[in-house]
């Protein structure tokens, strides 16, 4: 069972956040097929948001195969995003601790390491995208 | 779908002022729904006609199909909880859970003290000497034991502290998951209703200034900024709800109805907050302008 927190301060909306919290359980492994996530009474209740929102991230995640409703019984994971690159993932953390200790003996601030990330990203994913295209 | 609450050019006047006029709005089935707007613009007023206790002046509310004021049948399936969660002040939450089982027709006592046990309120103790957010939780567990299919509440966290405040939304939210009750409660404290309520509707200066779905409400609204606007708003644009202009900038709060499309503009999603200040603020300014007799 996982349980879910809201950024109060996020632009997100609220159901989006439940979405993406459930998959991101599903893409680090947290949860697996046939898990069950919380009944929407409890998060409503311990959120304090309104049921509906609860329903509404829960049915988003149905109609995309993820998650189905069981009446009576609760809502139960079908599907797994976490796929064939799960098991890669232990290894690619390990270097990635490596990597991160490296970043801070250099002098890298949090804030330097993600920005550093994310342009790195953007940069590698455009240059993979432009040699797949056709010449 | 299901309408619970239905007014029609509804009006009530006190002496010669009118407190609310030409409200017309419907509540859904299986909403939670924010009554918004600032002290005095009759939100009060229209949950106490909801509830029979004020007799319209005009037009008309239903409840379930009838009104309230002349059909007591229809008070069985109406919980309220008036401001300040007014309770016998001498009486236990015990006590006041045995009472409410004598003047109801319909009265769930286990579930009343169900709840008073989870939160922990002392049963003995005089419901005066308990803390405000205590009391507002027994004024929510006595109407909640009535098992209402609408409840109201006027200003139920207003006066209650952070912590206070969000228990008693969890327990609110909790029980609407529970039963299904439709609620409208009253507030002027936005940020919290953004996550609470799913249905909108903003009261001012006694009219009804916006009510409909918040998604619909939220994706209907755009903040746009652009050029200096001179004659018609871009194509997309129902209504302007607020405008500021520099001498070569305009920013507008619009209401669409379709996509806007103009490179012209930088288009951007508003919040919920944001749009009802936007109706409340559009009011004050005119009606003040003409009563100090300045130009807008």
């Amino acid at each position: 069972m996982i349980e879910f927190v809201l950024d109060s301060r996020s632009k997100v909306n609220t159901y989006m956040q439940l979405v993406q919290q459930v998959k991101q359980a599903l893409r680090v492994g947290l949860l697996m097929p046939g898990d069950q996530l919380p009944k929407v009474r409890d998060v409503a209740q311990s959120l304090a948001i309104n049921p509906n929102t609860v329903l509404k991230a829960y049915r988003e995640l149905e109609i995309e195969g993820l998650v189905g409703g069981r009446p009576g019984v609760g809502t139960f994971v079908t599907r797994t995003l976490a796929g064939a690159s799960l098991p890669n993932q232990a290894e690619l953390r390990e270097d990635l601790v490596a990597w991160l200790h490296r970043a801070r003996s250099a002098g890298l601030t949090p804030e330097d390491v993600t920005a550093l990330v994310e342009t790195t990203m953007r940069a590698a994913l455009a240059d993979e995208a432009q040699q797949k295209e056709p010449a | 779908m299901d309408v619970v609450l239905e007014a029609d050019q509804l009006g009530k006047r006190y002496g010669s002022t009118w407190a609310l006029r030409d409200c017309s709005l419907h509540l859904p089935a299986g909403r939670v729904a924010a009554l918004v707007g600032p002290n005095g613009a009759g939100k009060s007023t229209l949950l106490h006609m909801a509830v029979g206790l004020l007799r319209p002046d005009a037009g008309a509310v239903r409840v379930f199909g009838e009104s309230p004021y002349n059909n007591t049948n229809t008070l069985a399936d109406i919980g309220f909880v008036a401001q300040d969660t007014p309770l016998y002040r001498d009486f236990s939450a015990a006590e006041l859970v045995t009472a409410g089982a004598k003047l109801n027709r319909r009265w769930d006592a286990a579930l009343a003290r169900n709840r008073l046990a989870q939160l922990g309120i002392p049963p003995n103790r005089p419901v005066g000497k308990l803390s405000g957010g205590q009391r507002a939780q027994v004024a929510l567990a006595l109407a909640l034991a009535k098992r209402p299919r609408l409840l109201l509440l006027d200003e139920p966290v207003a006066s209650l502290d952070p912590l206070a405040r969000r228990e008693f939304l969890q327990s609110l939210m909790g029980s609407v998951a529970d039963a299904g009750t439709t609620v409208l409660l009253s507030s002027h404290l936005l940020a919290d209703l953004e996550r609470v309520c799913d249905y909108l509707i903003v009261l001012h200066a006694a009219r009804v200034q916006l009510t409909g779905p918040v998604d619909e409400i939220a994706a209907g609204h755009r903040q746009l900024v652009g050029p200096r606007l001179d004659g018609t708003p871009p194509v997309g644009v129902a209504a302007v709800v607020r405008a500021s202009h520099t001498d070569r900038q305009s920013t507008l709060l619009v209401r669409t109805d379709r996509p806007i499309d103009d490179p012209a503009w930088t288009v951007r999603e508003v919040s919920v907050e944001d749009i009802i200040l936007a109706y409340l603020a559009d009011g004050d300014t005119m009606t003040s302008h003409t009563e100090w007799g300045v130009p807008a």
